[in-house]
């Protein structure tokens, strides 16, 4: 909060009107990153339409009307943006004082997951369900609360000019904000969701100039994790099938085999220009289980093909792109760690839900963010979308 | 950037971010090249399955045609049973796969419960049958023969079966009016194989998977008239074979009918008195065996003379063909074609064969006449006849003197054509041929043996002419295991093999000499007799012989007929068919046949008749019995069965007065004639598709099979009893 000479004088002028405030030389509109908000609205916008195309039909999910996903989807965008609009006008460096208390509520709904409360979808117990058909995933929001609690520490006296990186006390510390959620996750067991979280553990550390030693030892514990993990047999059977299927669909192609072949074939069968929205058989048909969610990338390459499956990959690497840009842009090391940790959870979440689609990723119940209907996972990608904005917007415009 | 204010950005961040930057991109590149190998290097074979994931076909099988007699009696048609099928696609979508619903179903239709879950899995390389070979999607037959009260349960507790109908379908019934059953004639169904279904495919009439095929008779020769073309419908469906859309629908056109030539009841009437001779010749003593006949196969044929369509047409042993319904079992199906079986599947009027024996004799006398032998000129026919030292004699050594041709027919007197296939032979060059002209060969080729008949029935059989080319071939084919039995055998067999060895390949005066009276190496199947013989009595025309009459349309609208057509014409001017045709009335009334015909009303329907006896090596005697009257000409042989006259005349008789309405009088009652005339007309059917036909009385009205009780009017009554065995005449030499 340091005063800076960049800044004008008015900026310390009686307080101005909203509207002088928003069409003011140093508004905060002019100082947002349109082009990643346009990216991001655009990836809603056609994950509406693929949500819808792939819901219509379903009426034993839609409860006979085929607007249902489409609405709730727009509700959920609405309510997205909104979480977006608040994280700016807020403000990141705000929020740090909330931050506490938000990574405590996020550790109490993963763990009320775990009790009576927790409803059980596809073998992983990760969801609570709320009346009236809305049920929340509390571990997308623990996605958020891990990248700003362990930003708040590491970057804590980096920022405040005490050390050049973060000391080997505040990486412990870092690392055991983000065991306790990592570990209840584990036990849902929602896996995809815990690799999303390693990911993001793995570039916070990076981002924040830990030591080298903790990034190597993070990654072979890592490796030793995931060997343990195996041997243990934490692994539920389903999940050992899914990764055996992702390598070879034909070991089970009524099984797990079934939704990889599925859907490659409805991906595959898109060609240059796809079937048409609303006109892909595999779609249409079904054929492609949890399509609305982690496979709605399905509809894209069969519905709209090589060109509208590829400009949802084109759109996501806008947003990464300009992701990236405020990091390496942001004048603290808490915004460049924040949208590190961000960049590093789309990314592979991305990469990730895509890949399990084109069969080279295993298949683990991840959304596709701003695309995939889900409304914790859509407010928590709304959220980070708000917070890479006011990283960027709370610098000088001079930069 | 570190010069930003607040620099406390180091480089190693700066690095790392880059390496974010760096990784996140390539991740990205990546998810685009797996992108584009999917969707557009691989795409066309993506877009192949998922079409084929979608589009569903339900078949709705044709109804096939009905195989109607010359009245419109039906022989094969379709009758309404209740048919209890599973949907598969319902049964997977339960819980237990529908383990328990078929396990209930099979308590009500009392069948073990792991025979009803074999019949609707479906069948794969490893699964035994039996199993479902056909699609999914079409609901799979679990037995045809539920009872009402069984459907009604069914239906009644849908509840209780869900997946399962119980519906009334058209199934193939091969009727048997009064008994005939025609089997051979009428063919069988199966299943279509894969390979039939890929080699259809482009053709006119492609093939459905629920589809059934004619194997044999005439429902393979019209198959395709039968059959008419499944409904498909066309559905789009989802991933639980629920229907989301109808793609398109063709309609189920219904098969035609095929009118044939057959008359039920002669046809009936054929099968019983060919039954019933086999059965009186098995009560027979061979005098040259010491045992009763075997009489182990026979056919008849009872054929229009002046156009050649078959009337009846019996083939014994015989078989039931509804056991082919609804798919045979594995016990009957090696009781049809098993080893031990006695092959009741060949039709013996077109795939027997055997030398002709003395029927052979009309060709001979034909070939005579054409090699310059007048026909009235006298030849002598002595009891016996010499060549060289070898002595071939005229049966039970009776001479008549010097006789014309006519007369030697009448009398089948066979040292006269022994006497001029010699001369002939050795006109031709005897052992040394130059250029023979081979009347008698020719004139065999000429009446039309040697090759099939052209019938409207598969896989007939040719016989065959053992001319000079024939016995070369056969030489040739067989010399190196003559040679080799007649060097170490001494036995009667192998002195002949060792004959055949040294001399085979030539034509032998003793192989000519025998040829002429239809023995030796020739053979014959009945319905070439039959041509031969209608050709005889039409003055000369050989007629490809039909069974299809006709095919009608099921609405009975459009009808295109089958036609007569001929194959060829009788070598011989009408003077010499005249001859023929007067020695043969003979025949039936002084000559060999006549004590079979004896009170047969001969002014009012001329009888023509020649027997014949062939032997067989190593069996009995085949009795040929050829007959013919100005409308109709009926060919009978019985394997093993003994003389011509002697098995095979009651039968023929029999037929005979069936036709006509003879009775023992020998007077004709038109009302008991079953058909003094041939059908020309065509059965009448009507816009729905019945038929009208006069039900069939069985037994039929003119008379029983031999043996039975019979009515008035019988011909067994006004026969007179056959002479006792000792002296019984025999009607043919060798």
């Amino acid at each position: 909060m340091t005063a800076t000479d960049g800044y004008p004088v008015r900026r310390f002028s009686p307080e101005r009107g909203a509207w002088a405030r928003l069409t003011a030389r140093d508004s905060v509109l002019r100082r947002l990153d349109w082009v990643m908000l346009l990216a991001a609205l655009a990836l809603s916008a056609i994950g509406t339409l693929l949500v819808y195309s792939a819901t219509r039909n379903r009426t034993e999910l839609n409860q006979g009307d085929p607007y249902y996903f489409l609405l709730r989807n727009l509700l959920n965008t609405g309510i997205g943006l909104a979480l977006a609009l608040g994280a700016v006008w807020v403000g990141h460096r705000t929020l740090r004082g909330a931050v506490p208390i938000l990574y405590a509520i996020s550790v109490l709904f993963t763990l009320a997951v775990l009790t009576p409360l927790g409803a059980t979808i596809n073998g992983a117990r990760s969801w609570i369900q709320l009346g009236g058909g809305f049920s929340i995933q509390p571990s997308e929001f623990t996605k958020i609360t891990i990248t700003l609690g362990m930003a708040i520490l590491l970057a804590g006296k980096v920022d405040a000019g005490d050390r050049h990186h973060p000391d080997h006390r505040t990486v412990v510390q870092a690392l055991g904000l983000a065991a306790l959620p990592i570990g209840v996750i584990l036990l849902m067991p929602d896996l995809g969701s815990v690799m999303v979280l390693l990911v993001i553990v793995l570039a916070v550390l990076l981002a924040s100039g830990a030591s080298n030693r903790w990034v190597a030892g993070l990654v072979g514990a890592g490796v030793m994790g995931c060997i343990l993990v195996w041997q243990l047999g934490v692994l539920d059977a389903y999940q050992i099938n899914r990764f055996a299927a992702f390598a070879n669909p034909a070991l089970d192609p009524s099984g797990v085999g079934y939704n990889t072949n599925q859907a490659r074939i409805a991906i595959g069968s898109g060609g240059l220009l796809g079937s048409g929205l609303f006109h892909g058989s595999q779609t249409t048909g079904q054929f492609v289980p949890e399509q609305q969610t982690d496979f709605i990338f399905t509809v894209a390459g069969e519905e709209l093909g090589f060109v509208g499956a590829g400009t949802i990959i084109f759109l996501l690497g806008v947003v990464l792109w300009r992701a990236c840009r405020i990091a390496r842009e942001s004048t603290e090391l808490y915004g460049t760690v924040v949208a590190a940790g961000i960049i590093a959870w789309f990314a592979f979440q991305s990469f990730e839900n895509i890949g399990m689609t084109l069969g080279i990723m295993p298949v683990t119940g991840l959304p596709l963010p701003f695309v995939s209907y889900g409304g914790s996972s859509m407010f928590a990608a709304w959220m980070a979308v708000g917070l890479l904005q006011s990283i960027k917007a709370q610098r000088p415009v001079s930069a | 950037m570190s010069g930003l204010p607040g620099g406390s950005r180091t480089s190693r961040v700066t690095i790392r971010l880059i390496a974010i930057q760096i990784l996140v991109f390539s991740l990205l590149l990546t998810l685009f090249g797996r992108l584009w190998y999917l969707q557009i290097r691989n795409g066309d074979q993506y877009t192949a399955e998922a079409a084929s994931n979608h589009i569903q076909q339900v078949v709705a099988p044709a109804t096939r045609g009905s195989i109607l007699d010359a009245r419109g009696v039906p022989l094969a048609d379709n009758e309404t049973r209740l048919v209890v099928s599973a949907n598969r696609t319902d049964l997977m979508r339960m819980k237990d796969k529908g383990r328990s619903v078929l396990n209930r179903l099979a308590g009500v239709l009392n069948l073990k419960p792991e025979d009803v879950a074999a019949k609707v899995r479906l069948c794969d390389a490893k699964t035994p049958k039996p199993c479902w070979a056909g699609s999914p999607y079409q609901p799979i037959p679990i037995t045809d023969e539920a009872t009402t009260q069984q459907a009604l349960q069914i239906r009644e507790r849908a509840e209780e079966f869900p997946g399962i109908t119980a519906e009334p379908t058209a199934v193939r019934r091969y009727a048997q009016p009064g008994g005939a059953n025609a089997a051979q004639v009428l063919g069988y169904l199966s299943p279509v194989t894969d390979d039939e279904i890929t080699k259809a495919k482009d053709s006119a009439s492609p093939l459905m998977r629920s589809d059934q095929v004619g194997r044999s008779g005439l429902e393979r020769q019209y198959d395709a008239e039968l059959r008419g073309k499944a409904g498909v419908t066309r559905y789009e469906v989802d991933n639980l074979g629920r229907v989301i859309g109808k793609a398109d629908s063709d309609k189920a056109v219904p098969g035609a009918n095929i009118v044939t030539s057959i008359d039920a009841r002669v046809q009936a009437i054929a099968e019983r008195e060919l039954d019933q001779a086999m059965k009186d010749a098995r009560k027979e003593m061979d005098r040259n065996t010491g045992t009763n006949y075997k009489a182990d196969s026979g056919a008849v044929v009872v054929m229009e003379s002046k156009t050649g369509r078959v009337v009846a047409m019996a083939s014994n042993p015989s078989y039931d063909p509804n056991v082919w319904v609804g798919g045979i079992s594995a016990k009957d199906y090696k009781d049809l074609t098993g080893k031990d079986s006695d092959y009741p599947l060949l039709n013996r009027a077109i795939q027997g064969q055997a030398a002709p024996g003395s029927i052979f004799k009309v060709i001979s006398t034909t070939a005579a006449v054409r090699a310059g032998y007048s026909f009235t000129d006298h030849y002598n026919c002595g009891a016996s006849y010499s060549i060289g030292n070898q002595v071939f004699k005229n049966f039970e050594s009776k001479g008549y003197g010097p006789i014309d041709l006519g007369k030697a027919l009448e009398v089948s007197c066979d040292t006269v054509f022994y006497d001029l296939a010699y001369r002939q032979w050795q006109k031709d060059g005897g052992n040394n041929p130059k250029h023979p002209a081979d009347w008698f060969y020719k004139t065999a080729h000429d009446f039309g043996l040697g090759r099939t008949t052209g019938i409207d029935l598969p896989n007939e059989v040719r016989g065959r002419v053992p001319d000079r080319e024939w016995k070369k071939r056969y030489w040739e084919a067989n010399k190196d295991a003559w040679c080799k039995q007649g060097n170490d055998d001494d036995s009667y067999a192998g002195k002949i093999a060792k004959e055949n060895c040294e001399s085979g390949m030539r034509m032998r005066a003793g192989d000519s000499v025998n040829y002429s009276i239809g023995q030796g190496d020739t053979l014959v199947t009945p319905i070439q007799m039959a041509t031969i013989y209608a050709a005889i009595s039409n003055g000369g025309t050989l007629y490809n012989p039909t069974v299809g009459k006709a095919v009608v349309s099921p609405d009975g609208k459009r009808v295109r007929e089958i036609k007569p057509t001929s194959h060829g014409r009788l070598p011989f001017d009408q003077r010499t068919r005249d001859q023929i045709d007067a020695a043969l009335a003979g025949v039936a009334t002084q000559g060999t046949a006549a004590w079979r015909f004896g009170g047969w009303p001969q002014d009012k329907v001329p009888m023509h008749a020649k027997t014949g006896t062939a032997e067989v090596y190593g069996k009995q005697t085949t009795s040929w019995f050829a007959t013919y009257t100005s409308d109709y000409t009926i060919v009978m042989t019985i394997s093993q069965g003994g003389t011509g006259s002697g098995a095979s005349g009651p039968a023929v008789r029999k037929i005979y007065d069936a036709l006509y309405g003879v009775d023992d009088k020998g007077g004709i009652d038109e009302k008991k004639a079953l058909l003094p005339h041939p059908e020309t007309g065509l059965p009448k059917i009507a816009k729905d598709g019945t038929i009208e036909a006069s039900p069939i009385a069985s037994p039929s009205p003119s008379g029983s099979p031999s043996g039975s009780a019979s009515p008035s009017g019988s011909p067994d009554a006004t026969e007179p009893a056959p002479p006792p065995p000792a002296t019984r005449r025999e009607d043919d030499t060798r």
